[in-house]
């Protein structure tokens, strides 16, 4: 039997220094009704050959973005990854450890969490981050549940302009305690200011800020910060790209008091959607009020450096019904990818790959306006790595149309909506060769 | 301790080289500069050997299974295959954008569409959803079913959920979440649900019931049939915690027992690998009339192949997840399913009650055990005796079983076991490993006696020594301050 070294030899041992004759004696407090008398209908057990090959089979009908020619994002994307990312991250050490609860055997995981964190407040300007949410959705519901719990204000001011999927999640996780959203309307595909200003009021407990945005225009970041902290006690969630911050203005800067995002981008493959990571960032005077692990530094009993989970006293094994969040398991290993890629990437490294993202997606655009036929859905914003097109054609069609080139030609928003996204790893080649497919597929 | 990465930071170093810009537009042309960032972040400036040396150096300050085993209560913390890992990273399953045409991913569907069905087959469930990141978030689901379950039966008057004084904290956390005020149930003195005080608490205001069975205890709960009947009568429903599902793998089936609803730890039960936290997964499944409530999509198939199905879109509680869930994890748990097959799994459970009533049998003369008839796949133990007679209390022993080579139990829960002390070896630790486990269990009993400075003084043999978790708390430090 894989993965289970004793055998009936040792079970008659066991049976009986426990001291009974069978199995069944074991359980006789499930009541006999209960127990199950066939074995599971399962498939018959294979062995590690037999489902390399099930598998096999199962992969060959799967077309990766590896050998397509993919332009999806919307919340996902395809970075460059450093092989050496992998080889960390699959060390046992790392992989399969548990919570670092014990402190004076987690140490390695308990200090890469510290670096993690230091690293997201570089990124975001932000004084603290904890050690990960589930995904951005996740973290930016309970960014808004934060606030809620800390100016007691239970209205939340959601962009037209968030990831809808972030909207639903925020939705579902706020119903129970009562909060309303009310959504900004957008203009030219960003947050329309003017909106917002009629919407602050007392009520407002949080406004929420997506920048890049779901289309990827970029907000008036400025406008929209002044204009929620005009409301006392009111707090600015900015919802980020942390690639993006490499070359934009970080949260910090335009004074947002949480931070969160989608941290897949770092260093962690896109895996059909999942495990993704939600990172979490705030201000110093909010860390009794998050959610999620925090590592902190301390010093043993010797007075030698070492680090700890810490305010595990809002957490809910400690605080049970009135824990700041449910979280337990987070997203750790995604986290420690990201940490190592950060490592690698560097300062110039990560600003690279940012620049490159943002100018082929340039490039990119710049070449869909010369097509007849296709125009910027959003001509009068700037952009950083996506954005919108508008086809005259059918964006559906076009997209059926191109994928059997093993052309992903982006997700469709509407009728004649569709959204594209470019990384650095997308070659100038690449880029054309499916611009002229466009050119074909739109003038077939 | 080791230096972070940031201070092995020289200017102009750097671990990856990208390549040489085919494009190349000036930042000025796509940005306003108002839009850019002043100052560069101050990332680590490293070369790709040392950040490696850094990463290898912390990992070997960690405990893992492949070092000793881990006889953490209700974390099922059990081997972890490698061929799941090697598949999980297959370039077909780890490079698929979750937004390609459904023809391009039909292989993906079809492994979460066939895991759906295992997973309904082993908890006796008519379906199961895959979203849930981890088992809170299936917590959440589930109670986020009952909430939409009450609305669409126009029970608006359900607002409280009974949870069991012996439960994780999650389950509280989770009810408070969804908006459920939360009763406490007390335990009986034999470790079960006490019923007549479950039958004083249900009334027509109660939406639900949480247990977790077995119990933290390692205790079945033998009363599952007259609990059913008390909730269901005001109609409750019943959730299942499945943290300790490990104990009933092919030997009963949850949702044929009289539950509604059940979440599955993948990364306990079906033996993801726990990533030092996380990604685990939390499945979610349910019994039939509960289906239209499910989160969307669920995978479907029909004569064309498998799909994503939103077709209960109205009905269901909506999203959970970003996308689909913790792909990467289900195709661990997939590999181990299939591996095992019904037998395996059985067989699997078995040995886990074994060998948790192996060790039970052998330390009942030297630790206080509140409940000691045979356990499910974990028990409770507690320093009771060592504290009383020499000062010994759990974390003392928690920690010098670190020096032991033996991670710690789970200490201190459940809370209504003072002291407590939960262990669960898990089936795939062999006899001898147990013994040796057991070993040092007597050992520490006798330097309670004998030596009990040394107990309180423990670890020695660890990285660090004891850690000052309360300074971690008053003077706070959660980033390294980087220079320049």
């Amino acid at each position: 039997m894989p993965y289970i070294p004793n055998t009936d030899r040792d079970r008659q041992a066991m049976f009986a220094k426990i001291g009974v004759k069978d199995f069944c004696e074991l359980i006789a407090a499930i009541p006999e009704k209960f127990r199950l008398k066939d074995e599971l209908k399962l498939d018959k057990p294979m062995t590690e050959l037999e489902i390399t090959n099930k598998i096999q089979s199962q992969t060959c009908r799967n077309t990766c973005t590896q050998t397509a020619n993919s332009f999806l994002g919307a919340g996902v994307y395809d970075h460059f990854i450093p092989a050496a990312v992998d080889a960390i991250i699959s060390r046992p050490e790392f992989l399969t450890a548990y919570t670092p609860y014990q402190a004076e055997v987690s140490q390695g995981t308990l200090q890469f969490i510290y670096e993690y964190q230091t690293m997201i407040c570089e990124l975001t300007g932000m004084e603290i981050a904890n050690a990960s949410m589930y995904d951005g959705a996740s973290a930016v519901a309970e960014a808004v549940l934060m606030a809620v719990r800390k100016n007691k204000k239970n209205k939340a001011l959601l962009p037209g302009t968030l990831n809808p999927t972030f909207v639903d999640i925020i939705r579902s996780y706020t119903e129970g305690i009562g909060v309303e959203l009310v959504t900004i309307p957008m203009k030219d595909g960003v947050t329309d200011l003017d909106a917002l200003k009629e919407l602050m009021n007392e009520d407002v407990g949080s406004v929420v800020v997506q920048n890049p945005n779901y289309f990827g225009n970029l907000e008036d970041v400025d406008a929209i910060s002044e204009i929620t902290h005009s409301q006392k006690g009111a707090l600015l969630i900015a919802c980020v790209n942390p690639i993006s911050l490499a070359i934009l203005k970080t949260p910090g800067d335009y004074n947002a008091d949480i931070v969160v995002g989608e941290g897949q981008a770092l260093g962690n493959g896109q895996s059909f959607g999942g495990p993704l990571f939600g990172f979490f960032a705030t201000k110093l005077d909010m860390a009794r009020q998050m959610p999620g692990r925090i590592v902190g530094g301390t010093l043993d009993a010797e007075g030698k450096r070492a680090y700890a989970l810490t305010l595990q006293a809002r957490e809910q094994h400690i605080r049970r019904a009135k824990a700041t969040s449910n979280i337990c398991s987070n997203q750790s290993l995604c986290t420690l990818a990201a940490t190592v890629y950060l490592s690698l990437m560097g300062r110039e490294g990560l600003k690279e790959a940012a620049i490159q993202s943002a100018q082929k997606a340039h490039y990119l655009a710049s070449e869909f306006v010369k097509i007849d036929g296709i125009s910027m859905r959003y001509p009068s914003a700037k952009f950083y790595n996506e954005f919108v097109i508008q086809t005259a054609c059918d964006a559906q069609t076009l997209v059926d149309k191109l994928a059997p080139y093993g052309i992903y030609a982006g997700v469709v928003l509407g009728k004649n909506e569709l959204m594209l996204a470019v990384t650095e790893k997308k070659s100038k080649a690449a880029i054309d060769d499916f611009v002229n497919r466009v050119k074909e597929a739109c003038h077939a | 301790m080791p230096k972070t990465i940031f201070e092995y930071s020289s200017e102009g170093r750097h671990g990856v080289n990208l390549p040489e810009r085919e494009i190349d537009i000036p930042l000025g042309e796509m940005f306003d500069s108002k839009q850019l960032r002043e100052k560069d972040a101050r990332l680590p400036q490293v070369s790709k050997l040392e950040v490696m040396r850094h990463y290898v150096g912390l990992s070997s300050l960690n405990h893992f299974i492949e070092k000793g085993m881990y006889p953490l209560g209700s974390c099922t913390m059990k081997y972890n295959p490698k061929i799941h890992d090697l598949i999980a990273k297959h370039t077909c399953f780890a490079n698929l954008h979750p937004l390609q045409p459904e023809s391009t991913i039909q292989g993906a569907l079809e492994l979460m569409y066939e895991l759906q069905n295992d997973l309904a087959e082993i908890s006796g469930m008519a379906n199961v959803t895959l979203q849930p990141s981890a088992g809170a978030q299936g917590e959440y689901t589930g109670i986020k079913i009952i909430a939409q379950y009450h609305k669409a039966k126009g029970n608006t008057h359900k607002t409280k959920i009974i949870i069991p004084d012996s439960a994780h904290g999650t389950n509280p956390a989770t009810c408070r979440l969804v908006g459920y005020d939360v009763v406490e149930l007390k335990s009986d003195e034999n470790g079960r649900c006490d019923i007549n005080q479950l039958r004083e608490l249900v009334d027509e205001n109660t939406a639900g019931f949480m247990l977790t069975n077995p119990s933290t205890l390692g205790l079945f709960e033998t009363q599952i049939e007259e609990i059913a009947e008390i909730l269901h009568s005001v109609d409750a429903l019943i959730y299942m915690d499945g943290a300790n599902l490990n104990a009933l793998l092919g030997i009963c089936q949850p949702g044929k027992n009289g539950f509604d609803i059940i979440h599955f730890n993948l990364h306990k039960t079906f033996s993801t690998p726990h990533g030092g936290g996380g990604p685990g997964a939390g499945p979610v499944g349910v019994v039939e009339k509960l289906l239209p409530y499910l989160p969307v999509p669920m995978v479907a198939k029909n004569d064309e192949g498998y799909f994503l199905d939103y077709s209960h879109q109205e009905s269901s509680i909506g999203k959970i997840h970003s996308f689909y869930g913790n792909f990467g994890v289900l195709v661990r748990a997939y590999v181990y399913i299939k591996m095992l097959g019904g037998k395996g799994l059985r067989r699997a459970s078995e040995n886990a009650i074994i060998n948790a009533n192996y060790i039970m049998a052998h330390l009942k003369n030297y630790y206080h055990i509140q409940h000691p008839e045979h356990c499910m796949h974990e028990f409770v133990a507690d320093s009771s005796w060592q504290k009383s007679k020499y000062g010994v209390n759990t974390l003392d022993i928690a920690k010098r079983l670190l020096d032991k080579g033996f991670h710690a139990p789970t200490v201190y829960f459940p809370l209504i076991i003072p002291e407590a002390m939960m262990i669960e070896p898990t089936e795939t630790e062999s006899l001898e490993t147990l013994d040796m486990f057991i070993q040092a269990m007597i050992e520490i009993a006798k330097e309670a006696e004998e030596n009990p400075a040394l107990l309180h003084e423990a670890p020695i043999s660890t990285p660090v020594r004891r850690v000052d978790d309360v300074r971690a708390v008053k003077e706070l430090d959660p980033i390294f301050k980087i220079e320049g």
